[in-house]
């Protein structure tokens, strides 16, 4: 499984409800189900990745999470997921305002664009950035609002959110991410991984 | 039409309260089923069927001596696998393949019922379809199965019963008939009622059958069934049999040549009037009335497990119509599914080879079952 998965799968208690948003082929729902007794739902755009998760037994809706995430109540899950597809939203700001109406937490992972490769990459060469992480050229890529995990760590206190943990994905291995090693971290991590709530005043 | 010997039928003996406020008991439910129940009982599908539907799911129909409406989709090995489910299906009360109907004799007065057969609502066909799974003995269904008018019974039966079914499967319908499904069936309606032959609803006791307007009912009704595009690519303007215009109202057309093949076969298997109370029950069905509009008031105590399924070229139950029931069923936390299956088939796809759906319908059901 992908080391993002185990992260995520980690931060999760057992016996919740869960919703993955974009959940794809369903790889992390039916780990946390088989493994966590987790109650996962998921939300998926594409038709033939919901037909795998089907075939999996799992429970999926086809969807787009842009529109979609209005349907469920407030507070309807204990954690809302959503693993490296904010960037890819129209509206990042009313999904993450979404994520935290719907779950009672959120776990947001980021492909981090301040990844050194990334930044050698455009200064080097002058075009935009291909690396592992961020496979497509700038005329196909989904991506409409690229981030750092430092903007992202802004961004938190732009739209008012408060980030519980924050991690990064450094060559498979996890470490903490705090203010002091903020800027090492955007440097070196490949993924951002951010537990959310609503702020308390919300 | 005869109603041939070999239909199993039940005798329902339980009174039923109709929602118009008639009180049947004593009435005929036909019903067929496919592959067996297990010890545990545990196995069973109730199949709904759609308007013109009838009992006989899968392999040849021994009334009509064609194959089955849905054998594409249930048979042995198929999505619904009768090697490993028992598959019921019940003739709708108000139908004509040998469920109480309007062709029926009333013992009031010895004739025909007619029009004076009570109006039927989906809800009565669902509380009629119940006393079936007693005569098996069967608690909780497997899953509950249908599309279209079979889809609506599909709810119905959950909101009706929640405790006696596992998962519930509606495809290609609604919660409540839209104004234009009315307008559609209104049409076929006075299609049947404007042929002479139609006799204010007593055709069968004067021998005759408004057979004109039942096929140009059902040639409006095919026409829904289908997409505009799945039209224009199996018809387009093709000429039927024909080199050029002939300048009349014969049909130049192939499309004009193939619906009234379609009107004119379906006169041999359908009743009129039969035509005219299924419809109704469609229009009739509204799942929000009884809640104030609030659809998932209708599923607050299911603990089933949903799969709302619907197609990309639907225009006659749209897929914003099926999402509605995902909506309702995901703001009371419900178990839902749902996936729309591009087809350009239109509303029929339903019944048709579409790998992806019947793909999709396998998969659901097996991996609820293990």
């Amino acid at each position: 499984m992908k080391s993002e998965f185990k992260i995520i799968a980690d931060i999760l208690k057992p016996d919740t409800r869960i919703l993955d948003v974009g959940c794809d082929d369903g790889t992390l729902m039916e780990f946390l189900k088989k493994n966590k007794n987790i109650d996962v739902r998921g939300i998926e755009i594409s038709k033939e990745k919901v037909q795998i998760c089907i075939a999996k037994g799992l429970t999926v809706i086809e969807g787009n999470a842009e529109f979609d995430l209005k349907q469920f109540p407030n507070n309807s899950f204990d954690y809302v997921l959503l693993g490296q597809t904010l960037q890819a939203f129209i509206n990042p700001e009313i999904v993450i305002k979404e994520l935290l109406r719907v779950g009672k937490k959120a776990i947001v992972t980021i492909p981090n664009f301040g990844h050194w490769k990334v930044r050698l990459n455009l200064l080097f060469q002058g075009t935009m950035p291909v690396t592992k992480t961020l496979p497509n050229k700038w005329y196909n890529t989904p991506n409409l609002h690229m981030c750092t995990i430092k903007d992202f760590v802004e961004f938190s206190k732009i739209i008012d959110f408060k980030i519980y943990k924050s991690l990064a994905l450094i060559n498979k291995k996890v470490s903490n991410i705090n203010n002091s090693n903020l800027f090492l971290k955007n440097l070196f991590a490949e993924l951002g991984v951010f537990l959310i709530e609503k702020s308390d005043e919300n | 039409m005869d109603i041939k010997e070999n239909i199993k039928t039940l005798i329902v003996k339980k009174e039923l309260k109709l929602d118009c406020g008639q009180v049947i008991n004593n009435f005929p439910l036909a019903y067929e089923t496919y592959g067996s129940l297990n010890e545990k009982k545990d196995n069973a599908i109730l199949v709904c069927h759609a308007l013109t539907g009838d009992q006989f799911v899968t392999g040849l129909n021994p009334i009509t001596k064609k194959e089955g409406w849905w054998s594409y989709a249930v048979g042995p090995k198929k999505s619904i696998d009768t090697n490993k489910y028992f598959v019921i299906c019940v003739n709708v009360v108000g139908g004509c393949m040998g469920s109480f109907g309007p062709s029926h004799i009333n013992p009031k007065t010895k004739k025909v019922y007619g029009i004076d057969f009570p109006v039927i609502t989906i809800n009565d066909i669902v509380n009629a379809q119940i006393n079936l799974l007693d005569h098996f003995g069967i608690k909780k269904l497997f899953s509950v199965i249908g599309g279209s008018m079979g889809g609506m019974q599909v709810l119905q039966f959950a909101s009706n019963f929640p405790d006696r079914v596992k998962t519930v499967v509606p495809i290609a319908c609604t919660s409540n008939h839209s104004a234009q499904n009315i307008a559609l069936n209104e049409l076929g309606r006075q299609a049947i009622t404007a042929d002479h032959n139609w006799m204010a609803g007593e055709y069968l006791s004067k021998n005759v059958a408004p057979n004109k307007g039942l096929s140009v009912a059902r040639m409006a009704a095919h026409i829904t069934y289908l997409s505009k595009r799945g039209l224009q690519e199996k018809f387009g303007r093709k000429l039927q049999e024909r080199d050029d215009l002939k300048f009349g109202f014969d049909a130049d057309f192939q499309i004009e040549s193939y619906l009234r093949y379609q009107g004119s076969v379906f006169v041999d298997r359908f009743d009129a009037n039969s035509y005219l109370y299924i419809t109704r029950a469609m229009d009739y069905f509204d799942l929000t009335k009884k809640f104030n509009g609030n659809l998932s008031e209708a599923f607050k105590n299911t603990k089933a497990k949903f799969f709302v399924i619907s197609f990309t070229s639907d225009w006659l139950y749209p897929t914003q119509e099926n999402k509605d029931i995902v909506i309702a069923l995901n703001s009371i936390g419900a178990d839902v599914g749902f996936v729309e299956i591009k087809s350009d088939k239109g509303h029929d796809s339903f019944l048709l080879d579409i790998p992806d759906f019947l793909k999709a319908v396998k998969n659901f059901l097996d991996q609820s079952y293990k």
